[in-house]
């Protein structure tokens, strides 16, 4: 991607300005998104984007430039950029930099079918099966949106203690959205599969299963009745459900949150946190999964960290920055959006691990309460810990059973309070992909977790109350 | 600017007969600064540009960009837009915008002083407001961030179907987020001052809202569960007009995906509603002379007295309504082509202040913040359910601090149920602008 001489005078020129650390970060991207609306094949869309960060340290200070331009006369001058916090206002002597520790990223996911390879004519047949499948779900499937997405990022990242290391990012995503209308109005239903990996995402996944699936939950929901109002148990299904404890705890571990004491979970290492039940660990390893990588953007190898274990706070995430504060290792948690960006601590796969529990026990044991299938998304205070987090099927428990579909509403709740209600955790655990905002950069990152009941939350409807 | 213009007409002039053309190319100069205690956490220093293509022909369209304007790229993108037409479906109404004589308002969205002003001197004016947050309330116990941020930017569109349009801005944003303690709780506030020069930013007003907003709310409870009057505070209210207006999209509209389809003429709100979209108002934040596809940008009133009066159309939903655009293509930036948005929606005010507003209410809540937006708000079925914490509201008297709660009805009841509105409206960094709204029989979950 980059001549090594020239990373490396890049840096030695930054280092001269009397940096403590010098990094460089290139990153070149290529994407392609299909896009099916209103049974026809809208547009395709493509292109590239490419460029370099160079992140300059001194003590606690940051200074960050960048350029899409990789000429030597760009790259000083993104150097200089980031130097403006640096000691000495004017380069003194160049301090080379050798790159002794050499690190390929990792590579299980092997894909056998990069997405380059594939001829986009097959990507747009894949879009329109999904929609065909979804109309033919029923007359009241009124509209269909289907997108398909691929992305191939190769990144370098190079400092100025000698490593340099690279890693290849293959990601494929495809979602389906349907609009059924009923004589209650409209409603929707959503699915979406995403892998770290190319176009063998399909081998996984049928398309035509993804778009029946969300074919089904609008017409189901036009049947649906209004969420309750007020504090009950929920039992949330396995799969997106994970989005829960990425809000509830997830991000609350972030030590950048940590080192600056704006999370609840500041200074409670070894404080049971939560149920004895719940054992949460953040994995960037695992399989194909949609926030797993080879190196994180800080060029750390993704590494499993166990968080939470049987209710206990073990640790929590961390960069280089916060990790160097605490005279620490980085746990592999350093992410950015692109080289436009400083990178920070990110979660990866986060995962509530499965128990011993069966799902349909679960259920039967709840006299009364609400039944969530599918998460939305969600939204977390780390200072306070109060989350909010969407449900997009759900519904009613009523002596066991599950009964009503209900209208979409949002659950409140507190974070650690929360997890203390866990009392029942299922085995059947799944996951499911989801991009996270944080400091105005989105992430791919994945969420999983079984079927578990929370005694108590608050469901934002209209019924009652 | 003119490199923009030259590059962007350079490359409709490869169009080949029978095709249509339009380039759009960007840059953009950024400065974002982060300081904590008395100290800079991070500075960033960058220029960035980029180019987007799209052609059309036989009422098929494809599209492509690069992240860079270097020359040997150029011919690629356009090479990659025409090999992406080919698989799209022929769509009658495909095509480029063209020009329809409506004059632009100039508006002037550029101050020299971002690019002129020196560094330090911005880092010190979040220095400055960490500084003033901290001796602002004994209560303040850590401001997390203090930002400094600005960015000035310069675009062209040029087409084959007779387009040529430049635009530029500046915008300066001075933002911090605190941490207030009492001992027994703790509570969080933003605050901020923004503008189109670091000059106008006031970090005693960015200072006196994040203090007041994280410390109005220590003590807060959850509270009971009812229905409620609740009172949208100005921040609060711009992001619920931002949910209304993605309702009245044209293009959703065209497609079924609107709550409104059909319903023009109708009675939708209550009639001291009156929704426009105007972004030749220069006091609202993303004001432009032009749209996305380069048509002048224009007033659209969209909610007269209660009644839908109309939608907002780019030039494709447009043909497909039979309509005129409004000129509402909005881009997200070079990297994408440009569908229906809005910039600048706001409401007819009302004729008391939001403390009047209160005082009339006997049992309601002031909202002063929502969360869970994305999650909790459906556009397409209209139901709305946020997590909201503020102020209850006795018998016209601020009472209690309320959190973890949530209000909820639908985006249709909601409109119908707007009992108030305040005299004052405040610009707010996004596409809409805030006015004090009372909406009545909400449904508040909390205890």
């Amino acid at each position: 991607m980059i001549d090594q001489e020239l990373v490396g005078d890049t840096i030695a020129y930054a280092r001269g300005r009397g940096a403590d650390f010098v990094e460089l970060f290139a990153e070149d991207k290529f994407g392609l998104g299909v896009g099916f609306d209103d049974g026809k094949v809208e547009e395709l869309s493509s292109g590239r984007d490419r460029g370099v960060g160079v992140r300059v340290i001194n003590g606690d200070t940051i200074g960050y430039g960048y350029t899409s331009d990789f000429s030597r006369d760009s790259l000083f001058k993104a150097a200089e950029a980031a130097s403006a916090i640096a000691r000495s206002a004017i380069a003194t002597k160049a301090v080379p930099v050798d790159f002794a520790g050499h690190l390929e990223g990792p590579d299980p996911r092997e894909t056998t079918h990069p997405v380059a390879g594939i001829p986009k004519a097959d990507k747009v047949a894949l879009a329109t099966q999904a929609d065909q499948v979804a109309r033919q779900e029923g007359s009241e499937i009124v509209q269909v949106s289907v997108g398909y997405a691929d992305s191939h990022r190769s990144i370098l990242v190079a400092n100025s203690d000698g490593l340099w290391a690279t890693d290849s990012q293959v990601r494929t995503r495809f979602m389906v959205s349907c609009v059924a209308l009923g004589d209650t109005g409209m409603q929707t239903g959503f699915e979406v599969a995403a892998k770290t990996t190319g176009f063998d995402l399909f081998e996984d996944v049928d398309v035509a299963e993804l778009a029946r699936r969300a074919a089904q939950r609008a017409i189901a929901k036009l049947s649906a009745r209004p969420a309750p109002v007020g504090v009950m148990p929920v039992v949330i299904k396995g799969g997106s459900g994970g989005i829960l404890f990425h809000e509830a705890c997830g991000h609350g571990l972030e030590a950048d949150h940590i080192v600056k004491g704006s999370s609840v979970y500041a200074n409670r290492l070894g404080d049971q946190v939560a149920s004895k039940l719940v054992t949460l660990v953040d994995d960037g390893t695992v399989g194909r999964e949609w926030g797993t990588m080879g190196i994180d953007d800080e060029g750390h190898p993704s590494r499993r960290n166990v968080l939470i274990e049987d209710g206990v706070l073990v640790d929590y995430m961390w960069d280089s920055v916060r990790a160097n504060k605490q005279g620490r290792s980085s746990s592999g948690n350093g992410r950015r959006q692109s080289y436009k960006h400083l990178p920070m601590v990110r979660m990866t796969n986060t995962y509530i691990l499965g128990g011993n529990d069966r799902a349909e026990d679960i259920i039967a044991d709840t006299d009364h309460g609400v039944y969530v299938a599918k998460l939305g998304g969600g939204q977390v205070n780390t200072a306070t810990g109060d989350f909010v987090f969407g449900m997009v099927e759900a519904y009613l428990i009523e002596n066991g059973q599950i009964s009503a579909p209900l209208r979409d509403a949002n659950l409140i709740g507190n974070g650690p309070e929360v997890l203390g209600y866990i009392d029942r955790v299922a085995d059947d655990f799944s996951t499911t992909p989801g991009t996270c905002g944080k400091d105005g950069q989105q992430v791919p990152v994945g969420c999983g977790q079984p079927t578990l009941r929370v005694t108590r939350v608050t469901v934002g409807g209209t019924s009652g109350g | 600017m003119a490199e923009l213009v030259d590059l962007v007409n350079r490359v409709i002039s490869w169009a080949r007969p029978g095709e249509q053309l339009e380039a759009f190319a960007s840059w953009d100069r950024e400065l974002d600064a982060r300081v904590y205690d008395g100290a800079i956490e991070y500075l960033t220093q960058a220029e960035s540009s980029g180019l987007g293509v799209r052609v059309v022909q036989g009422g098929r369209q494809g599209f492509a960009y690069a992240g860079t304007l270097e020359e040997s790229v150029l011919r690629e993108v356009l090479q990659e837009a025409r090999d992406n037409l080919s698989f799209a479906t022929p769509d009658e109404f495909v095509g480029l915008c063209k020009p329809d004589g409506v004059l632009p308002v100039p508006l002037e969205l550029w101050s020299d002083e971002v690019t002129s002003m020196a560094t330090q001197e911005k880092v010190d004016l979040a220095l400055g407001l960490e500084k003033a947050i901290k001796s602002g309330d004994p209560r303040i116990s850590k401001v997390e961030s203090s930002n400094y941020a600005d960015v000035a930017w310069e675009a062209a569109l040029s087409s084959t179907a007779g387009i040529t349009v430049t635009s530029r801005g500046t915008g300066a944003y001075l933002s911090a987020y605190a941490i207030a303690e009492d001992g027994q709780d703790l509570r969080t506030g933003g605050g901020y001052s923004v503008g189109r020069s670091p000059g106008v930013l006031s970090v005693d007003e960015a200072a006196r809202d994040t203090v007041v907003r994280a410390t109005q709310l220590l003590g807060a409870q959850k509270p009971p569960s009812g229905k409620v009057v609740a009172v949208l505070d100005p921040r609060v209210s711009a992001s619920v007009l931002s949910i209304i207006a993605g309702t009245l999209s044209g293009d959703a509209v065209e497609k079924g995906r609107s709550l409104f389809v059909g319903r023009l003429g109708e009675v939708v709100a209550d009639t001291r509603v009156n929704l426009i979209e105007d972004p030749t108002n220069p006091l609202a934040y993303l004001a432009s002379s032009f749209d996305g596809e380069g048509l002048a940008c224009r007033k659209v009133n969209l909610i007269e007295n209660g009644v839908l009066m109309g939608y907002l159309y780019d030039s494709y939903s447009a043909r497909r309504a039979g309509k005129d655009s409004t000129a509402s293509a909005s881009r997200a930036g070079f990297a994408s082509t440009p569908g229906v948005g809005f910039r600048a929606i706001s409401l007819t005010p009302g004729n008391k202040s939001q403390d009047e507003i209160v005082s009339s209410i006997d049992r309601g809540l002031l909202v002063t913040s929502i969360s869970g937006v994305h999650s909790g708000v459906n556009p397409i079925s209209g139901d709305f359910s946020v997590g909201a914490e503020g102020i209850m509201i006795e018998n016209g008297q601020l009472t209690r601090a309320v959190k973890e709660a949530t209000i909820a009805s639908s985006i249709q009841k909601m409109l119908l149920s707007i009992v108030d509105l305040g005299r004052d409206v405040e610009w707010l960094p996004g596409p809409s602008a805030g006015v004090a709204m009372a909406i009545s029989d909400m449904s508040m979950s909390g205890a």
